[in-house]
């Protein structure tokens, strides 16, 4: 742990790379997955058609072919390349590895909000939605008065495990020159070989100290999820 | 899978048909035009050109197709990529059933190991296993690979399982035990044997799951598919990175999907014959979130990402 305490500079600005990914990617997936979530039950085919060719060919490649395909092949397919800012928030510097990281979990993590959306959709009693158009409203207010308010309760357990899941893939942009946690660890045992498993131990106990609240706030919900229905 | 309920739109009358046919043209007219964008500005940068020649004639160092392909498919996939999933698969069966022995055992610090293992490593990255083998064992790659998927796995495996034996009607235990069994037996012979079977479906998904974890061995330098397309493009040059990467991602998916094929195909020969154990339908599992592999079905038991 001494080398920990002795760049504790170096790991505070690792939980803070991973907190801001985990963050802005965390909010840019919501948003996006509940956009791919009202394609996939939109009575129009295009979207629809759309909606389940996205999930199916993100869900099934791993991240780690994302962040190679962002990396990789951008400039050539579409000619964007990321700019390289140097602007630090939060004490994080935005590099590219940063930017990727963002980028490739929001595309990544949409498709689980989408399908955990889309199961609390279908799990909101028929009667709602045909009450809500006997009553007149279209498709869009049915979805966005009726449907969605009473999905998003019964799904924000999974949600929040997703978004563990979400938080523990942040550490794969290590691998691609992200500055988060996971490359603290692997810069500092580098570096100090005879501290290593103090150096694990605390970067595992900065992951936990994220991700147990979260789970364990999951598994309340879900029991008062339960005693509701 | 049943087939989608139109909750949300009513069965359309005529004014709804012509307006979804004008949204349906006007929308495939959008994604149209955005594929089309997407392509011609990939064809002003050149993308058409000769470079997918290397898929099916690669001009460089006297290498042929087959040279190509046999490293992706066979050193990448076969050697490494799937390498990695069979030694790990049979490792997780073993460690995940006793972490499910550990958690129904009568022994109390016994039960606390357990439940702390299930939560620590749930809650930490596979990667950071991957590294602490590497950097901290100082394990081989693929050894390292192994270790981080197996650890994780056990975890959320012996997760599933338990939610399937929570599921078993409590008569099944009950049963066993005044047959005399003791309550080890009644575990492995009466209880997983149900469980597995209700939550195959679950079990295969996190299958597909562990699968695209392998990927993460790219970081570590084991010799999996994307090291080999790295290698490859590395070879032939900057601009076959779009090919070899497209190319990985296609057998990824192809891969992947024919796992979760596979799940649907045992859910529906199971929903079909499943007498034994009557209706149950498999639970939630806690802390899970929807299966990775497995798409539409909202009964589908849950499965970590």
């Amino acid at each position: 742990m001494g080398a920990l305490v002795d760049n504790a500079d170096l790991l505070w600005q690792g939980f803070s790379a991973t907190l801001l990914i985990s963050v802005v990617a965390g909010i840019l997936a919501f948003a996006w997955g509940v956009i791919l979530a009202a394609f996939r039950v939109s009575p129009i085919g295009p979207l629809r058609t759309f909606g389940t060719v996205y999930v199916n060919v993100v869900r099934n490649s791993p991240l780690t072919v994302m962040f190679l395909f962002l990396g990789g092949t951008t400039s050539a397919l579409v000619g964007i390349v990321i700019p390289v800012s140097r602007n630090t928030y939060f004490g994080v510097t935005i590099n590219n590895g940063i930017i990727f990281a963002i980028v490739a979990l929001t595309l990544y993590t949409a498709t689980f909000v989408c399908e955990v959306v889309r199961s609390g959709i279908n799990s909101v009693g028929v009667g709602q939605a045909e009450a809500a158009r006997s009553l007149g409203l279209t498709f869009g207010q049915t979805l966005s008065q009726i449907v969605l308010p009473q999905a998003f309760r019964s799904v924000v357990p999974p949600l929040i495990n997703v978004f563990v899941a979400h938080i523990k893939n942040t550490s794969v942009a290590a691998g691609f020159a992200g500055t988060e946690l996971a490359a603290v660890s692997y810069r500092l045992s580098n570096a100090n070989p005879g501290d290593v498993f103090g150096i694990f131990i605390g970067i595992g106990l900065a992951y936990l100290a994220i991700t147990v609240p979260l789970s364990i706030a999951a598994e309340q919900l879900e029991k008062k999820v339960a005693v509701l229905r | 899978m049943s087939a989608p309920r139109n909750l949300l739109f009513d069965v359309p009358g005529p004014k709804a048909i012509l307006r979804d046919k004008v949204y349906t043209v006007v929308f495939t007219a959008v994604i149209a035009g955005l594929l089309g964008w997407l392509g011609y500005t990939a064809y002003t940068r050149g993308i058409f050109d000769e470079r997918w020649q290397v898929l099916w004639d690669p001009q460089k160092g006297g290498q042929a197709a087959a040279d190509v392909w046999h490293s992706l498919l066979v050193r990448g996939l076969l050697e490494g990529t799937l390498k990695a999933v069979v030694i790990s698969v049979p490792i997780v069966v073993v460690t995940s059933t006793v972490l499910v022995i550990a958690r129904a055992s009568a022994n109390s610090p016994m039960r606390a190991i357990a439940y702390l293992f299930t939560h620590v490593f749930r809650g930490i990255p596979v990667l950071l296993v991957m590294y602490f083998g590497v950097l901290a064992l100082s394990l081989s790659p693929l050894v390292s690979v192994v270790l981080g998927l197996t650890v994780y796995n056990t975890a959320v495996v012996a997760e599933i399982l338990r939610a399937g034996i929570a599921a078993l009607p409590s008569g099944q235990r009950e049963a066993g035990l005044s047959l005399g069994l003791r309550p080890l037996s009644v575990l492995l012979r009466i209880q997983l044997p149900q469980a597995v079977r209700i939550m195959l479906p679950a079990l295969v998904s996190q299958v597909v799951v562990l699968l695209k974890d392998t990927s993460l061995g790219f970081i570590i330098a084991y010799y999996e598919l994307l090291t080999v397309t790295k290698n490859n493009y590395n070879y032939f040059g900057e601009q076959t990175t779009v090919v070899f990467v497209l190319a990985a991602a296609v057998i990824y998916i192809v891969v992947n999907m024919a796992v979760s094929r596979f799940a649907h195909w045992l859910e529906d020969r199971l929903s079909r014959t499943r007498t034994s154990v009557g209706v149950i339908e498999p639970p939630a599992v806690r802390g899970g979130v929807d299966a990775a592999g497995i798409g539409a079905n909202t009964r589908t038991p849950y499965s970590q990402i």
